[in-house]
């Protein structure tokens, strides 16, 4: 074990943290388009839009060590780290390098990069969450294309988006071996989009609907009926869980900032040794859920693909958003009822804990992948 | 940065587990717990001469001279075969003596205790139940070229069967001290207690008018003490982590086997669901664990927290496990025939054991800058 850097890595982190004095502003509007367009070439231009993306892809074919290294800084410094499209860069494009056509490279990759493209994620349906492999939207092989209908939920950013990543159904009889990614535009005829307001009253997921909407069969991403393997390789990205241990690490902060402003029985908070425990407790959860990262960082640098323990840091992460949030509004007190920066994000982290899968899933893939347990 | 064992150490642990599932299956475990000494005599040979007690003991000195790497991956294992032992006590008063003995003292004690030929213990806990080096007041009057040690010590691990104390006193001069005293000298005397785990053994030590000559105290004050407390800690933590894997591997086996409304209960989700919860909370303290004995190893300087936090964590883990295996093996987790009790029984020995999650958390905050 070594859990040292080496003078190369640490001389990278020192490039990035340079390239974020620079070029992040000390405050800015994380919805200001304006802000993200400059925010994304900035990135782009440094290389760190497809970092750990071989060059081939036109990504910088940089080192997987380098790449937490910038996640992690980025964080820290509480940077939009991947500009405005999250979706595509962490998933649709590592999906596209690994299942995509010479063809498919060429389009989507340098746009992605430029920061020209938003993607969104169409998984599911009004029928299908969290058993997502039940899904029923329908591609129907007509020629050289596939003609298209169903309705698609959920699907964060659609009202923005330029792409879809989605999976349909090319074939009813086999559940998993049914099912087919295919990549198409917004702008096709026959997709309609419907905001559906979140909690917050702000439009961030919708409804898409598919009425005869016709693509031709290059839109498909790998083989007809891979899709589930696919998209099983792009959730487990999405759960490696470094990047959000980051996020944790700035939410304890936020939260210990907090507990030496109120006060409790006429002094500090944090001078209460309830409250010192709990946030000992937060922060060595938070450290672990790190290192926990770092294991799977280790495992993927040689050479094993995320596996289904990637589970951990996103069931850990739900437990620290319940607990956090809970001893946050207790706190404040009565001043919970207000609207404000820690109330907000009692409502809004609803979103992260359910989104990818809720805590239950997470469950059955420990219990049933990892544990080997039956199938319910 | 690489968080992974190397062949070497995976190595290790698979011959450990090995040897361990073959001579000291449950079914022994029970049988040594239900002898008066607690131990086997031949298992402890055994291990001694395998190198398993002296692995960080240096070379020089009769051990193995590996680090702490290796420790916790032997006391993972051996907690999670319930091993009982005075492994924990010797390996524990070993590295305070070779952390903080003159070379002198070194060769005279570390062969002896890595061989197994001498099993030791550390006397540190007193009235107070404070796992903190602040709280020592055993009293240590010097007289001429003599030390005399009087007063009590409570939950010495393996007190009756250890050779070699490694007594913490407060001196005259209110300054901390590590003697190291024969269990055989004038004045000492042990009494066991009863334990709820009987795997784990302890008992209260007096010490009265023990004379300890200059050449047995060990260059050690507060600060040195400390670093053995994080050293308990840790180790501690380690069983933690195989005994709580223990119990889970246990109950997932149970909840496979055991059937109602014509299933298996494992395939229900209030079966399943507590048992992936225990699998995440026992992967989320490995990564604990093998940080701070990553720290340890390398000097890091997160030492003091890292050990904290990952005891802190372990005492949870541990709690909950215990409760977990019990509950979800129903009737049968309440008799005395199936294993899982011993699991329970255990945790309430490693949940207090250099200090319970309270005392860790608010050291942890306290490190933390809080």
């Amino acid at each position: 074990m070594d859990f040292d850097f080496s003078p190369e890595e640490d001389a990278f982190r020192e490039t990035v943290k340079s390239f974020l004095d620079e070029n992040l502003p000390d405050e800015y509007d994380a919805h200001d388009p304006k802000f993200l367009k400059q925010w994304n070439h900035a990135l782009g231009k440094a290389g760190y839009l497809g970092f750990a993306w071989p060059k081939e892809a036109g990504g910088a074919g940089g080192a997987i060590i380098e790449q937490f290294i910038l996640k992690e800084e980025m964080s820290t410094r509480r940077a939009p780290a991947l500009g405005t499209d999250f979706m595509g860069l962490t998933w649709v494009g590592p999906a596209i390098i690994e299942y995509g056509s010479e063809e498919q490279k060429q389009k989507f990759l340098p746009e992605m990069f430029a920061g020209e493209s938003i993607w969104c994620t169409g998984y599911s349906e009004p029928g299908s969450g969290s058993d997502l492999a039940s899904l029923s939207t329908r591609a129907e092989p007509d020629g050289d294309d596939y003609i298209v209908n169903g309705q698609k939920i959920w699907t964060t950013l659609a009202h923005v988006a330029k792409y879809i990543f989605m999976l349909v159904r090319t074939e009813s009889t086999s559940r998993y071996g049914g099912i087919t990614c295919l990549l198409i535009p917004m702008d096709t005829p026959g997709i309609e989009v419907q905001p559906i307001p979140s909690l917050l009253g702000v439009a961030s997921f919708n409804q898409v609907f598919f009425k005869d909407v016709r693509v031709p069969k290059s839109c498909r991403l790998g083989k007809e009926g891979q899709g589930w393997k696919v998209v099983v390789g792009a959730l487990a990205q999405e759960r490696s869980g470094i990047s959000e241990a980051t996020e944790k690490l700035r939410h304890i902060e936020d939260l210990e900032k907090l507990a030496r402003k109120v006060k409790r029985n006429g002094k500090p908070a944090i001078e209460d040794p309830d409250v010192r425990r709990k946030l000992a407790s937060f922060r060595t959860r938070i450290a672990a859920m790190r290192l926990t990262g770092m294991r799977h960082l280790t495992a993927q640098l040689q050479g094993k693909r995320p596996s289904s323990e990637t589970s951990i840091n996103k069931l850990l992460r739900a437990h620290l958003e319940f607990e956090m949030d809970d001893f946050s509004l207790g706190m404040l007190g009565t001043e919970a009822q207000a609207d404000g920066t820690w109330q907000h994000r009692s409502l809004s982290y609803h979103g992260s804990v359910i989104g990818g899968g809720t805590p239950n899933i997470q469950r059955n893939i420990i219990s049933e992948r990892v544990l080997g347990l039956p199938k319910d | 940065m690489n968080f992974a064992f190397t062949e070497e150490q995976d190595f290790l642990r698979s011959e450990v587990r090995k040897l361990l599932d073959a001579q000291c299956d449950v079914k022994h475990v029970r049988e040594i717990a239900d002898t008066s000494e607690g131990y086997s005599r031949d298992l402890w040979q055994q291990i001694g001469e395998l190198g398993w007690i002296g692995l960080a003991i240096p070379e020089a000195h009769g051990g193995g001279g590996l680090g702490w790497e290796e420790l916790v991956i032997l006391f993972e294992e051996t907690g999670r075969s319930l091993f009982p032992s005075p492994l924990l006590s010797t390996v524990l008063c070993a590295e305070t003596i070779a952390r903080f003995g003159s070379d002198t003292q070194k060769q005279r004690w570390l062969p002896g205790l890595a061989d197994g030929s001498q099993i030791g213990t550390l006397a540190f806990l007193e009235e107070s139940d404070e796992w903190s080096p602040k709280a020592v007041a055993l009293s240590g009057k010097r007289e001429g070229r003599e030390l005399v040690l009087d007063g009590d010590k409570r939950f010495v691990q393996d007190v009756v069967a250890a050779d070699l104390l490694a007594v913490f006193f407060r001196r005259d001069d209110g300054e901390l001290g590590i003697a190291i005293v024969e269990s055989k000298s004038a004045g000492v005397s042990a009494k066991s207690r009863d334990p709820l785990d009987k795997t784990k053994r302890f008992g209260d030590l007096t010490l009265a008018g023990v004379r300890v000559p200059q050449e047995d105290i060990l260059s050690a004050g507060e600060a040195e003490a400390q670093q053995i407390l994080e050293l308990g800690a840790l180790a501690a933590a380690a069983e933690i982590v195989g005994t709580a894997e223990g119990a889970l591997d246990l109950t997932v086996k149970y909840a496979m086997d055991r059937e109602q409304f014509e299933k298996p209960i494992g395939q229900f989700q209030g079966v399943k669901h507590p048992l992936a919860e225990t699998y995440m909370e026992i992967e989320t303290l490995k990564s604990l664990v093998y940080f701070a004995a990553w720290a340890l190893d390398s000097g890091d300087d997160s030492i003091a927290l890292a050990t904290s936090q990952a005891k802190a964590y372990a005492s949870e883990v541990i709690t909950r496990a215990g409760v977990m295996g019990i509950q979800l093996h129903g009737a049968v987790g309440y008799t005395l025939e199936y294993d899982i009790q011993l699991y329970l029984k255990r945790s309430k020995w490693a949940r207090p054991m250099f200090g319970n999650e309270i005392h860790h958390y608010e050291r942890a905050a306290a490190l933390g800058g809080l």
